[in-house]
């Protein structure tokens, strides 16, 4: 096993965090009462969950740079075992 | 006065065009359509990343994003932003993450096609299936009884005063006034999007509903921000416009009167319907290749971000804009009568109306065509066997139970909620509901047939109940209250009981119960070592 790898899975478990924390201050109580305006037309409260959305989005990008999960598509095409094979169908209940 | 005001038939006409565009575009895909049952009910799995991300998009943005979204923010004011797209925007690209790309991985092993065929093969248990269609299409349907009533509502908004002489409108019965006068009632706009809908879609299946998605998407988007533009400049700027709500109605810039703390920390659970929504995992299995997914992932919250923002921003605005009143419960009809009152081009007002619908048939597309794939092959085919009928015998009748959810669906249309919103949520909430157990079938091999089908039967319980709690009795009570109140459940958003009892109910019930056999468990893990 290469040695970038673990480096690897530990930056990707900073990107998960990055998510995990923005999903928790997601829960702005702090502005709740807020109605100031920014740069004169910008409701806070609304510019702070614009930020959020933006966040995750570069947040989605690091987790795909860093944690994507490389091996799924060769599993994806692995012919399955002759007991698992199936046509699409349905379970034999 | 202004409703009695002479309008010009120009939007009526660009709407028009809109749609024999849409229908031409639909014929183009009928002409790169294979004849193979695959490509019409997963697009022979060769979607690409810019396809696969607008077209679940397209499909997740419907009457919800644009007319619910400045209707409850109208009502609610800014936090609607909060309560809904910024919490999707992490919790959607979650699970396209954690549960889209692994069910593409499943469904491309075992050559799946629907959602149902993952639980039946999960579960070993053809049970499962005839359990959760009835619930999966129960919810869908009034996921597309959105898309209907929102087209009706912005229609009838918009075209207000066109046809004087021909329709009479609708009388308030809180004022005793006549509204809406002289405009096309929403049973026609209804029979006309449901009928181009079902022109492309049984033209040309999930590939023609993917590029259909594709080019709507686009047209929304950029009409949402001319939108967005125009009523802002119509408002003497954005900076008087806000500047407008601070004066009249400063509430609606916090959250202080309008939402709960609970009440705002639980709705983070209704984003994760997307994991069980039927059409979304029709729409991951056209994905080419697990990569595809990438794009879709980082970019959904900012696309979110680029549709919500001006519609919350726009349903403030119209609430602290004297102009623009509404009657009581109509909050639907807030973006249609903000055009209407104030852009007095008729051709923007067409391309606006355009956009609007844009988004609404961009979801009914997939939902149409799911529910026909879904009935095809979890229902008759499982029934009968694969061989016993033709690619051809199978795509009509995936089209015939089209036609018959549609006329459901249109028939409850002509009774419609009053609030877009609301009805979005609790059909949300009955999906999300059912998220524990799409998670455990992908992430804990222990979980098992009884569990599922204890998890599936606790979901429907307590949706029903509290379905009837806080939509249906409320709507048959004998004195209405003048505000319509959320309905909570000890402050919380209902679906977070509807979660912790179906999860919790999964595990114990799984606990109890001897575990799955390995054989049927193994070829949905993937076992390798990294």
């Amino acid at each position: 096993m290469s040695s970038t790898a673990p480096r690897k899975r530990g930056v990707g478990l900073l990107c998960w965090g990055f998510i995990v924390i923005l999903a928790i201050v997601h829960f702005d109580f702090w502005a709740w009462s807020d109605t100031s305006l920014l740069a004169g037309f910008m409701p806070t409260g609304l510019f702070y969950q614009a930020m959020i959305s933006l966040l995750a989005g570069i947040g989605w990008a690091l987790v795909v740079k860093f944690a994507w999960p490389d091996r799924i598509e060769a599993w994806a095409d692995e012919p399955l075992a002759d007991d698992n094979a199936s046509d699409g169908d349905g379970a034999s209940e | 006065m202004i409703l009695l005001e002479a309008k010009s038939l120009t939007p009526l006409v660009v709407v028009g065009v809109y749609l024999a565009l849409l229908l031409a575009f639909a014929m183009l895909a009928k002409r790169l359509l294979k004849t193979s049952s695959s490509d019409y009910f997963v697009a022979s799995r060769s979607i690409g990343p810019f396809l696969l991300l607008m077209s679940v998009f397209g499909t997740t943005m419907t009457a919800f994003a644009l007319v619910g979204s400045s209707g409850k923010s109208f009502v609610k004011g800014i936090g609607v932003y909060g309560l809904m797209a910024s919490a999707s925007g992490i919790i959607h690209s979650a699970v396209f993450f954690l549960v889209g790309i692994k069910l593409w991985a499943i469904g491309k092993r075992h050559n799946f096609v629907t959602q149902i065929q993952f639980f039946r093969h999960r579960f070993d248990s053809s049970g499962i299936g005839y359990l959760l269609f009835p619930m999966l299409v129960g919810l869908v349907i009034p996921y597309l009884l959105l898309g209907l009533v929102g087209a009706g509502t912005v229609v009838r908004g918009i075209t207000t005063g066109m046809f004087p002489d021909t329709f009479g409108g609708e009388l308030i019965a809180a004022t005793g006034k006549m509204a809406f006068v002289g405009a096309v009632p929403p049973w026609i706009t209804g029979l006309v999007v449901c009928g181009v809908v079902l022109a492309y879609i049984i033209a040309g299946g999930v590939r023609a509903a993917a590029m259909a998605n594709a080019a709507q998407t686009i047209v929304f988007m950029s009409v949402g921000l001319l939108a967005f533009y125009l009523i802002a400049d119509a408002l003497g700027g954005v900076e008087k416009a806000s500047e407008q709500v601070l004066q009249n109605r400063p509430e609606l810039l916090s959250r202080i009167k309008t939402i709960g703390k609970l009440e705002f920390l639980t709705y983070m659970l209704v984003p994760l319907s997307v994991g069980m929504f039927p059409h979304l995992f029709q729409h991951w299995l056209t994905a080419k290749s697990a990569k595809t997914f990438r794009v879709t992932v980082i970019a959904h919250p900012i696309f979110i971000m680029i549709v919500w923002v001006p519609c919350v921003l726009i349903g403030v605005w119209a609430a602290a804009d004297p102009r623009i009143t509404l009657p009581a419960g109509k909050e639907n009809a807030v973006l249609a009568k903000t055009v209407g009152v104030l852009l007095k081009d008729p051709f923007i007002t067409g391309l606006l109306m355009s956009g609007i619908l844009a988004a609404i048939m961009s979801s009914l597309d997939s939902q149409f065509v799911c529910l026909g794939t879904i009935f095809t092959h979890d229902i008759v085919i499982h029934a009968k066997g694969e061989d016993h009928y033709t690619d051809k015998q199978k795509i009509m009748l995936g089209r015939m139970f089209i036609l018959f959810i549609v006329a459901v669906t249109y028939t409850l249309s002509l009774f419609p909620p009053d609030s877009i919103f609301d009805l979005a949520v609790w059909c949300f909430s009955g999906f999300s509901s059912l998220f524990p157990l799409v998670f455990a079938a992908l992430y804990w091999r222990r979980v098992t047939r009884a569990g599922a089908f204890a998890s599936i039967l606790v979901a429907a319980g307590t949706w029903i109940y509290f379905f009837y709690q806080g939509l249906i009795k409320p709507s048959f009570a004998a004195v209405k209250p003048a505000v319509k109140e959320d309905y909570l459940v000890m402050g919380m958003m209902p679906v977070a009981v509807m979660f912790a009892a179906s999860a919790l109910v999964l595990i114990v019930v799984s606990l109890m119960t001897q575990p799955p056999p390995k054989s049927v468990v193994d070829s949905f893990f993937d076992d390798r070592k990294a």
